[in-house]
């Protein structure tokens, strides 16, 4: 990953950070220009793609839904050169303030979102991610940066730590767009409220599959986030106890429960779509009250 | 080139009468080959499904009224009486001609708006009439279109797109719960022409096993064996309820035959995995409080109507689209029919210039004895120049000029300006 060679520093015996190895200084982030080209081009292939996929899921036509995956994938290059670039300008990785952690958030979800609509050849969903990723994008990149100093390189291994962290989050939020989808469509299907936009939805059972898929990519991300999360700690500081350990092998545990469960006859269908969302109602409590009030090592921002 | 259409449909002719006047595909056959043997038509096709039959034809350049030679000769052929079909017949020619075809084969003449059947019947008799060699480059041309227009309508609307049968509206929705019902299992309890209508619904998207369920097990055993299905004994409940995904009902009965404790019962024995239930009796064969159970979805007929319903309206909406693409294709039919007659006229007015310039030049070089047989030579290219030049620009306009042919309606009046009744021939 790329911010994970730009945070390519040496470290010292255990595992702190030197002063960067050109020398150069690195820019505080309000000195450092937006890629106003990049910028401009990820919004318009992202409102694009809205726009294609939300056509498809109205009309149905096969060609706007293929229209929105080009765009999606059109907006996912340029949102990952703004990043890049973003990172090159003010020498840190991207996640290094709450603005940059959203912005990889949102890029995050959708290659998360892309990977399922090509997996499970099923458009449908698009119209409902694109909103989520466009906002996080918009929220990251019109509104103004903390002015904070980029903090000390952490080495590769903290920045995947990080963006495997990011990656898990973005899954874990599909899933729960995903279960709140079927959760109303099983509700319009159960009572019989059977209007134009139900026949546009995914199939019921599809909508597990694409859950479940995501899930278990978050589960894995989580997995080797964390533990990856242990080595940089393990030679950082030698502290091992935060708070946000316990909150993050909860998450994994009650994922994985989900999982398994989702898989039973018992389960599948709303129960396992509402344990999803309780689930990822745990994700934000951790990445936001346990980040900021609890852990002592991912106060960020 | 006229084209020339004659005959009836459901809007038009009861079904005593339809019954009358279709053709089987051999009868077809022999109407097309009988038409033009007779010199009424050129080009034919004969169109006939339990809706309607229609006659397309190109008439011959010399026929006088077509469609009177028709109409007789499908009272003749059918033995029905003049009197009795007239009353029932439409006719059309050219531009009208071309719409209702299109619109035929768009379903939107269909009693069923937007039925999908009708565009496979079409291609069959142009199939048919095509392999017999009764077609030639018209009907050809004109039937291409309609197939063309056909898919378009049904791609770039709606209209095809909803179920119109209350067994297809429930097997869409079981598609909702599903997905794709290959690979799914279907019990029918039943053994009546719906529960055969929606088995074949269910075949077509894909189930693969079938259970067949009634009270008489022969007949039970009778529909098994025409649908390839399993019979399952009547009111073995546990076991019946066991491995489908879809269930659907349609039997006569005064109180239901599955109520909610059975079903209760059987998805604690399947584990609570997903039932689709299609109620399709009346009075119901379901309890209806066996909706509220865990993972079971019940849609009775009231439902599945209002679904047929909702479609209904949703296809009229699209009738508007619909028209306009047909249009755009009438057009540009027309406007092909244009080129090609532009071109033969064209044609015909070439060889009549040069038959003119050469008696032209034989009465006037007559005279002029001082010429020398290299000077005539000489004053007859010059003219063949000129005849070319004259026709050569206007030629490749209507060649290259879309527009310019659409401008053209009137060939005829083109014809009869400048050409013989000889040379229209």
């Amino acid at each position: 990953m790329a911010w994970a060679i730009l945070n390519n520093r040496r470290l010292d015996a255990r595992g702190g950070a030197l002063s960067p190895a050109s020398g150069q200084k690195p820019r505080p982030a309000e000195n450092n220009p937006m890629p106003h080209f990049f910028l401009f081009l990820t919004i318009v292939a992202y409102v694009f793609s809205l726009g294609s996929y939300s056509r498809y899921l109205r009309a149905g036509k096969e060609i706007s839904g293929r229209l929105g995956t080009v765009f999606l994938i059109l907006g996912l290059i340029a949102h990952y050169f703004a990043l890049l670039d973003r990172a090159r300008a003010s020498h840190t990785v991207p996640y290094h303030d709450i603005n940059g952690s959203l912005s990889l958030f949102g890029w995050l979800l959708a290659l998360t979102y892309l990977g399922l609509e090509l997996f499970h050849r099923q458009r449908s969903v698009g119209a409902f991610v694109m909103p989520f990723v466009l906002a996080f994008f918009l929220a990251a990149n019109l509104t103004a940066g903390d002015k904070l100093s980029p903090p000390p390189a952490h080495g590769a291994v903290f920045a995947f730590h990080v963006t495997l962290s990011i990656l898990a989050y973005a899954a874990f939020a599909l899933s729960f767009v995903l279960s709140l989808i079927f959760l109303v469509e099983n509700s319009l299907l159960r009572n019989r409220n059977l209007t134009e936009f139900v026949w546009r939805l995914p199939p019921l059972e599809l909508l597990e599959r694409m859950s479940r898929s995501s899930v278990l990519v978050g589960i894995v991300s989580i997995a080797i986030g964390t533990v990856l999360g242990f080595i940089w700690v393990d030679r950082l500081t030698g502290q091992y106890f935060d708070p946000k350990y316990v909150v993050t092998l909860l998450v994994v545990l009650l994922y994985a429960v989900y999982w398994l469960l989702s898989r039973t006859t018992a389960w599948r269908g709303v129960r396992a779509s509402r344990l999803c969302i309780f689930n990822f109602v745990i994700v934000v409590l951790s990445f936001t009250v346990v980040n900021l009030y609890l852990s002592h090592s991912h106060r960020y921002f | 080139m006229e084209i020339v259409l004659v005959g009836l449909n459901h809007r038009t002719a009861p079904v005593e009468v339809r019954e009358r006047v279709s053709f089987t595909a051999e009868q077809a056959r022999r109407a097309a080959d009988e038409l033009r043997a007779r010199g009424i038509l050129e080009e034919t096709l004969v169109l006939s499904t339990c809706n309607r039959s229609e006659v397309y034809g190109v008439p011959p350049e010399s026929a006088h009224d077509s469609l009177k030679a028709l109409a007789s000769f499908l009272s003749e052929f059918h033995s029905v009486g003049v009197e009795i079909l007239f009353s029932s017949l439409y006719h059309h020619y050219d531009r009208n001609a071309v719409r209702h075809l299109f619109r035929v084969s768009a379903g939107l003449d269909s009693m069923l708006l937007g039925e999908a059947e009708i565009i496979g019947q079409v291609r069959d008799a142009y199939k048919s009439a095509h392999e017999q060699g009764a077609t030639g480059p018209v009907l050809n041309r004109l039937f291409q279109g309609a197939l063309e227009v056909g898919k378009r309508v049904r791609t770039d609307t709606q209209l095809g797109m909803r179920p119109m049968s209350v067994a297809a509206a429930g097997v869409k929705l079981a598609e909702r719960i599903f997905g794709k019902l290959a690979g799914h299992t279907a019990l029918v309890i039943g053994a009546g022409a719906v529960s055969e209508q929606v088995i074949n619904t269910l075949r077509d998207r894909g189930v693969t096993d079938l259970f067949v369920m009634n009270r008489s097990r022969d007949r039970a055993e009778e529909l098994a064996h025409k649908v390839d299905g399993t019979v399952v004994e009547w009111g073995d409940w546990q076991n019946a309820l066991l491995k489908p995904d879809v269930v659907v009902s349609s039997i006569s009965t005064e109180d239901p035959v599955l109520s909610r404790l059975v079903l209760e019962s059987a998805m604690e024995a399947r584990s609570g995995r997903a039932l689709f239930l299609m109620d399709l009796g009346l009075p119901r064969n379901i309890e209806s409080t066996a909706a509220d159970i865990y993972n079971v979805y019940l849609y009775n007929l009231d439902d599945l109507s209002s679904i047929v319903s909702q479609n209904r309206q949703a296809r009229e909406g699209e009738v508007p689209r619909a028209e306009a693409i047909i249009e755009d294709h009438v057009t540009k039919f027309l406007s092909w029919q244009a080129s090609v007659e532009l071109v033969g006229f064209v044609t015909a007015l070439r060889a009549r210039l040069r038959e003119d310039r050469a008696a032209f030049l034989h009465a006037r070089l007559a005279q002029a004895t001082h010429l020398s047989p290299q000077d005539r030579e000489h004053i007859e290219s010059i003219m063949e120049e000129m005849l070319e030049k004259f026709l050569v620009q206007p030629a490749e306009r209507l060649r290259d000029e879309r527009e310019l042919r659409r401008k053209i309606q009137n060939v005829e009046a083109l014809r009869d300006l400048f050409l013989s009744d000889r040379e229209k021939r």
